[in-house]
């Protein structure tokens, strides 16, 4: 059971939240203008990275705000929380093979 | 040749105290190149080298794992085999697997104690009830077996079974599938394993993959931790881990690995003896030769390499079996674990070719894979010797996600959208 | 009943409390505090079961969670339970216990034959035979079922309830014994919140049943003290009966509590166990360690014990496990529980002692004792099948690999055998801390800890007394501090002895007369009946790995889980390989500790709680009229309301024409409302559905059609344009909750520069929908709105009282009527309902569920999301492509343009008229143009909606058909089981008014 810091309301356990996926994509601006392959990335594709991983989630069960997330998917520690409009944490960034 | 397995072999080796059995597989360290390399020791994987091997004559083949074989999800998993999908395409792909399954103990001559005791799909929601006649119908007409049980026909197969659900999501009824079952999850990977390597296939764990060689376009090796390989032909078959050697190659895929919970009981005789899976509340269960229930859970909500799982997910599940099982309440949870699933958006798998020549991708089954492990091998030899998918691998390229030409099980599954 | 091997003078029980129980139906007696196991003991009995494989006869091994071998049934009946492990089951009174696996029992079993075919049963066997002939797997495998498995589980519901709670705290103790006692002493001394669990009923943990003093007195008192202490302070909780077993992400701990398993009459309203869930910002764990079996060659005869539970049956429990014992041993610390024992009047025949020299502090004081001890002996055979009767000891080759020179046979009642200590690094593990191999202890130790948390005592190697209090008082006070308590002292640490259990010597396989696996056997795992030849095995036909040789010899999958058994495999793998430990790795230890009840992971959250119900206003009033209820997501929705022993059927046709024929009431509460305002919400609602809203006005509404991203339709429903800036949007019942998700999220991550505000007020509202052509003529007795279609054209609101109350109408149908929505407070709601059902007398006012619903919306050929649309269809594929607006994007647009959803032959909505007008298609039921004989058949679609329509005097469905908008008045067919057709004409999915003139009236 996690324990995530909300950047609004302070550390609550994991089943007050809900997953939003990797981080920092972002939708593009003229979707009409994109091809199918610029398009099923922006849908689908996913870094599914195994190790440190900027990733979103909303307070559902709290705030409702939504947030960014830093954390190693595969120890599950917590590096930082930051609100959506906010820079990144600097983290030591960790990919295992 | 290596010695048959039967009552006679155990009975001779008896008598020498069982001290000349052979090696059931090789250990080779690897060559400097094969004509393929197979990652990933798990069923799948080596299911492909064995056809590779046997139906297209490739024995200078590799399979390479980064620990031991079978230690992913092919030993993680709640050992169900059915094949009553919905959609064509996918009831295609787990007949055919199926078919093999019914066959594998006797092709390899290693009990696989495949076991067709019939699998339950039970329907709680009037919307359940319409999509599992959905699909049975479905099942029918593709030839696969699936018929619709009323509720008294649930607690005929089932009658440990509470019909209401302790009130909140009744058994409004179910399909079963009296040809789908269970078998012994490791066996699978032992017995394809051993079959490869009478065939001269090299099977080399603790070989961690660390880069791919590509040039123009094309795959021209892999580097692991025992040394960089040849080859101009790689199939990637590593569940969780595709993402890591997709990442590897350079592209990436539409799939997200999390961890998939299971969990077992104490052995006690035998009490329940088909699968039923409950999917509106998440509780899958079976009873496995050995005695102990064996409880599918669900995914984690959230991305994750470890093979732990969150304890919400255990709860509820373990709540729903209480419900429709209130005799198991007493019973007593002996271990809990956690495999790392790559799910797809449409949780159906992708099988075919990848954005680098020569590198073959075979992923993306989710919580699925265990059934389909022979027919996914079969029909990935078949691509990765022909460079060109096979006819029932063709719907499940990773083009689909551009052309938007999805088979999105989650439909069928019934999951409200 | 006498208990010959009860010593009067030692011992925790209460004589004073005698306790009657039986074990396999025959009667006898221990005392308050005796577990089942020092009962049967204090009886004299050993034998308890028959193990899983062989049948072998097998006798009590340990004296706590790690015993493998005494698994006994518990009770009969609803509170039966399985696999019971008598060394912690508490003695009750008319406790009834059997053994499992033996029939008739255990001194008779009759599948003792199976020891005649041992020889055909290594490791593995069932992979090589069972093949032949070819079908014959499922008469094998029944077989194998029934010989299989442990006790019996249930086979009534359970009568007992079970509880969950949450708990906080700064430091959270793990384990009661010395450690864990010193550890939450300090942890309280500072203030910090303590939470300290055992899963005994007494703390102390080893000190039970251990004879040493702390500063001079009796170790017991010390406990006694340290609890008073505890006791005192308001902030620690202190939980007997409660076992950590499961270490979680970020120092979220499982516990369980036993609340009434120990007690004879079961109280109806405590639960039986209670799981409590505490995240610690701190943990101390003091788990302990457990004793390792020597293993030698039938080790696993009945009256073969651990030291440390003959030591502790002696000590703690008062009782003499036999009259005269062998030792076993590889180290000095065995000593210690034979010198008790001899205290106790029991005589040490002789110690076995595998070491090439016996020396060590115990060591020395044994043989001052008068000890014989056999230094580099080995355990040549074992006399005895169903009790040990004597032991044959013979010297070690120099090797220590076979036995060499003259054997003696010694006579004994039982053994102790003692390999090392395990310290208890489970929870640690879970927590995935990093362990490192000790080679002076042959043990797994922490190594570094991943999560807040710290090890104490012998959990961590620290193997004397005196060394466990310090690093108890050490790591409460390091904990405390790390928690926030920055005073904290570790204080002195009281005065005890210090001693461990080296030296030793690690022979993992003791030899016997024959080589391993050539006579007797040498058992490893004892539940699953693996011996060292069935490693051996495993490694010969290349399950190397150990992870390979635990899954093809079971070894360590018991549910002891391979607490006594792990290490002597890794160390014979090791030997084995000729590799270290360290290189053959460990497997890892999950959770949990000791096996949990499901029942507890379930807590209260079963039966009516098992997931929430939401309720209309107006429930009461749907319970009283008699209707069925149907669940739409979370929500209890009439489904019919029958009259008498009115079918679902019948009630449906007659709901359905009185409606069309003068007016029906339906509650639809359930749709989901949410209020969108600010000053850009007009241009949030052209972003979030298909269609354009820049020109509704105030007063009007609109139906939108809502995608994901992926172009498929994912809700539909009217908004409203309340007034400048503000809407009211409603979303189907199941939806409303996805669909402010969904909305949330493009606002805030996609989109935060729009000024716009979601609330959902679902359940500010109660909603009726009157329908029918006489809704008007009956709203307008109720209200003071203008109702004239003149003045309250559709698909437009007014506001104004209705039976008296504040009220929102809205003219819209999904009836296809003449129809209007009447929206009250949530309060007013039940008024409301009434107020129109007695004013509705007169029109024969009837209520009508959520199936006369589906099909009056059906008749009209309105879809319904989730039933018409499964996650795959667009907008395109339903007809709606004139929602979709060319002027703008909006969710799900770019992904309509993609090659697949442009294909003419996707599946398509259309309506179905089967040829034979009384015949109802079933929903679900799949299409084919070209009939065959038999199956497959290729299938061109599916019905998702299907009826009787009284409306139309004939059956009707709508369906989805590839190709089918450009299909209408071509046949499909729908194949049923056992060979019937039924022939269907592709139509327009509109079947009732296609004009709109009802709607419109």
């Amino acid at each position: 059971m996690l324990l995530i810091p909300c950047p609004y309301c302070g550390a609550r356990t994991e089943n007050e939240f809900a997953y939003g996926g990797e981080a920092h994509k972002v939708r593009p601006e003229h979707p009409e203008e994109v091809s199918d392959e610029a398009w099923a990335d922006y849908l689908f594709l996913q870094k599914n990275t195994n190790g440190t991983y900027y990733e979103r989630w909303v307070h559902a069960h709290g705030c409702r705000r939504w947030f960014n997330l830093v954390r190693d998917t595969l120890t599950n520690q917590v590096h930082g929380a930051y609100k959506i409009e906010e820079e990144p944490p600097k983290v030591d960034e960790t990919t295992y093979v | 040749m290596k010695a048959r397995y039967s009552i006679f072999s155990l009975a001779r080796n008896a008598l020498s105290y069982h001290e000349n059995w052979q090696q059931a597989w090789h250990s080779p360290e690897p060559k400097k190149s094969y004509d393929a390399v197979i990652v990933g020791g798990g069923g799948h994987g080596l299911v492909t080298a064995y056809y590779l091997a046997k139906e297209h004559g490739m024995r200078n083949i590799a399979v390479i794992e980064r620990g031991w074989l079978g230690g992913g999800n092919t030993g993680r998993n709640t050992t169900i085999v059915r094949s009553n999908y919905m959609w064509d395409q996918s009831a295609a792909l787990y007949e055919h697997a199926l078919k093999l399954w019914e066959n594998m103990t006797r092709e390899l001559n290693f009990n696989v104690m495949f076991s067709q005791r019939s699998v339950l799909n039970l329907a709680h929601t009037q919307n359940e009830v319409r999509i599992t006649k959905r699909r049975i119908h479905s099942n029918r007409l593709n030839g696969i077996d699936s018929t619709w049980l009323d509720p008294e026909d649930v607690k005929r197969e089932v009658p440990i079974i509470d019909l209401r659900g302790g009130g909140r999501y009744p058994v409004l009824g179910g399909s079963i599938q009296r040809r789908a079952g269970t078998a012994r999850h490791d066996a699978v990977a032992w017995g394809y394993a051993r079959a490869c390597s009478e065939m001269g296939v090299d099977i080399i764990q603790q070989c961690a993959v660390e880069g791919f060689d590509i040039e123009g376009g094309q795959v021209t090796g892999v580097r692991t931790s025992k040394g960089q390989i040849k080859t101009n032909k790689v199939g990637l078959v590593v569940a969780g881990h595709c993402g890591v050697l997709a990442n590897m190659a350079g592209f990436k895929l539409p799939v997200n690995s999390r961890p998939l919970q299971a969990l077992v009981s104490e052995p006690v005789k035998p009490i329940i003896h088909n699968v039923v899976m409950a999917g509106a509340v998440h509780a899958y269960i079976s009873q496995s030769d050995k005695g102990e229930l064996v409880i599918g859970a669900g995914t984690d909500a959230y991305n994750g390499y470890s093979q732990w799982g969150s304890n919400p997910v255990t709860e509820d599940t373990l709540a729903a079996i209480c419900e429709l099982y209130p005799l198991f309440r007493r019973m007593r949870m002996l271990r809990q674990w956690g495999g790392v699933v790559d799910t797809c958006p449409d949780a159906s798998p992708i099988i075919g070719l990848s954005p680098v020549k020569g590198i073959y991708l075979n992923c993306g089954w989710g919580t699925g894979g265990f059934k389909a492990t022979p027919g996914s091998g079969h029909i990935f030899a078949d691509t990765v010797a022909n460079n060109r998918p096979h006819p029932i691998a063709a719907p499940f390229a990773l083009d689909r996600f551009r052309t938007g030409f999805l088979i999105d099980e989650h439909a069928a599954a019934g999951v409200a959208h | 009943m006498a208990q010959t091997y009860r010593l009067q003078d030692r011992g925790r029980v209460d004589l004073e409390r005698p306790i009657d129980f039986t074990f396999n139906g025959k009667r006898y007696r221990g005392y308050a505090g005796d577990t089942v196991a020092s009962a049967l003991l204090a009886n004299g009995i050993h034998l308890v079961g028959r193990s899983f494989k062989y049948h072998r006869p097998r006798g009590i091994l340990g004296a706590g969670a790690e015993e493998p071998n005494a698994l006994l049934q518990v009770e009969s009946g609803p509170r039966t339970l399985p696999n019971v492990r008598a060394t912690q089951a508490e003695l009750y009174d008319g406790m009834a216990v059997t053994s499992v696996n033996a029939w008739p029992g255990p001194d008779t079993d009759v599948g003792a034959v199976n020891q005649l075919f041992a020889k055909l049963f290594p490791a593995g066997f069932y992979y090589k035979t069972f093949m032949w002939p070819g079908k014959a797997w499922p008469y094998y495998e029944k077989v194998i079922r029934h010989a299989a498995g442990l006790g019996k589980a249930p086979t009534d519901p359970d009568p007992d309830f079970y509880d969950k709670r949450y708990a906080h705290c700064d430091v959270l103790v793990a384990g009661g014994g010395p450690a864990g006692l010193a550890a939450a002493l300090t942890a309280a001394r500072s203030g910090a919140r303590v939470v300290l669990a055992d899963e005994n009923p007494e703390f102390g943990g080893s000190l039970l049943s251990a004879r040493e003093t702390i500063d001079g007195k009796p170790a017991i008192d010390w406990v006694q003290a340290t609890l008073d202490e505890l006791r005192g302070h308001p902030e620690v909780r202190i939980l007997p009966r409660t076992i950590v077993f499961g270490y979680y992400d970020h120092n979220w701990i499982d516990l369980l509590e036993s609340r009434t398993d120990h007690l004879s009459r079961k109280p109806d309203d405590r639960p039986r166990q209670r799981m409590w869930k505490v995240r610690a910002q701190e943990v101390v764990l003091a788990t302990g360690a457990i004793e390792r079996p020597l293993v030698f060659v039938d080790n696993d005869r009945p009256g073969i014990m651990l030291a440390s539970a003959a030591r502790s049956y002696v000590n703690r429990y008062g009782v003499k496990p036999g009259n005269r014992c062998v030792l076993v041993t590889n180290n000095d610390g065995a000593y210690q529980a034979a010198l008790d024992m001899q205290d106790a009047g029991i005589e040490i025949a002789a110690a076995i002692d595998v070491r090439a020299e016996a020396t060590g502090p115990f060591t020395e004081r044994a043989k001052q004792a008068g000890i014989r001890i056999l230094p580099n002996h080995g355990v040549a055979a074992v006399d005895g099948a169903k009790r040990v009767r004597a032991i044959k000891a013979q010297p070690l080759a120099a090797d220590g690999e076979r036995l060499t020179g003259a054997s003696r046979k010694i006579a004994c009642d039982f053994v102790a055998s003692s390999g090392g200590w395990n310290p208890t690094v489970h929870l640690f593990s879970q927590s995935r801390g990093k362990l490192r191999f000790d080679a002076e202890t042959a043990a797994f130790v922490p190594d570094r800890s991943v999560q807040r948390a710290r090890s104490a005592g012998c959990c961590q190697g620290t193997w004397g007394l005196m060394g466990c209090l310090k690093d108890g008082l050490a790591a409460g006070a390091e904990a405390a501090k790390a928690a926030g308590f920055p005073d904290t002292k570790a204080g002195s640490t009281p005065k005890a002895s210090d001693d461990g259990f080296l030296p030793a010597r690690w022979l993992w396989t003791v030899p016997g007369e024959q080589p391993v696996g050539h006579k007797g056997k040498h058992f490893v795992d004892y539940q699953n009946d693996v011996t060292a030849a069935d490693l051996l095995l495993a490694i010969r036909e290349g399950y190397t790995s150990i992870e390979h040789v635990k899954r093809y010899t079971t070894t360590g999958m018991a549910t002891d889980q391979g607490k006594t058994s792990n290490v002597n495999a890794l160390g014979i793998v090791s030997q084995a390989r000729g590799l270290p430990i360290p290189e053959i790795g460990t497997t890892t230890f999950r959770p949990p500790y000791t096996p949990v009840t499901f029942g507890a992971w379930g807590g209260r959250d079963v039966g009516d709680l098992f997931d929430a119900e939401r309720h209309s206003p107006m429930h009461a009033w749907h319970v009283r009229a008699g209707a069925a209820f149907e669940n739409v997501g979370l929500w209890k929705r009439p489904w019919y309301y029958p009259i008498g022993n009115e079918s679902m059927h019948d009630a449906v046709q007659r709901e359905s024409k009185a409606t069309r024929d003068s007016v029906g009431i339906l509650d639809a509460t359930t749709l989901g409302r949410i209020d969108v305002q600010g000053p850009d919400a007009v241009e949030f609602l052209n972003r979030v559905y298909t269609n354009g809203w820049k020109t509704l006005k105030p007063g009007m509404a609109r139906y939108g059609l809502m995608l994901g991203e992926d172009g498929m339709v994912m809700d539909d429903g009217v908004t409203a344009c309340l007034r400048e800036n503000h809407y009211l949007m409603h979303t189907t019942s199941g939806g409303a909750g996805d669909v402010l998700a969904h909305l949330e999220e493009y606002l805030q991550t996609e989109w935060p520069e729009l000024r716009v505000y979601l609330t959902t007020v679902t359940e500010q509202y109660a909603t009726a929908a009157l329908a029918g052509p006489n809704a008007r003529k009956l709203l307008q007795e109720v209200t003071d709105i203008d109702l004239s279609p003149e003045a309250f054209p559709f698909m437009t609101f007014r506001e104004g009282t209705v039976a008296g109350v504040p009220a929102r109408v809205f003219r819209i149908s999904f009836s296809g009527d003449l129809s209007f929505e009447i929206n009250v407070h949530a309060d007013h709601g039940l008024h409301m309902w009434q107020t129109l059902m007695s004013v509705g007398e007169k029109y024969d006012i009837t209520p009508y569920g959520t199936e006369t619903m589906h099909v009056l919306r059906a008749e009209k050929g309105f879809i319904i999301v989730g039933q018409e649309t499964d996650g795959t269809v667009t907008p395109i594929d339903l007809g709606m492509d004139k929602l979709c607006s060319s002027k703008k994007d909006f969710i799900g647009k770019r992904s309509l343009a993609r090659p697949d959803m442009l294909d003419p032959q996707r599946k398509q909505f259309v309506g179905l008229l089967p040829d034979d007008p009384e015949e109802v298609l079933e929903e679900g039921a799949q299409l084919v143009e070209v009939l065959k004989d038999a199956p497959p058949m290729d299938m061109v679609g599916h019905v998702s909606s299907s009826y009787m329509s009284p409306n139309l005097g004939r059956s009707f469905a709508l369906a989805l058909v590839e190709g089918g908008l450009h299909k209408h008045g071509q046949k499909v067919f729908a194949p049923m089981p056992g060979g019937k057709t039924i022939a269907c004409t592709i139509t327009n999915p509109v079947f009732f008014d296609p004009e709109g003139e009802r709607l419109r009236a």
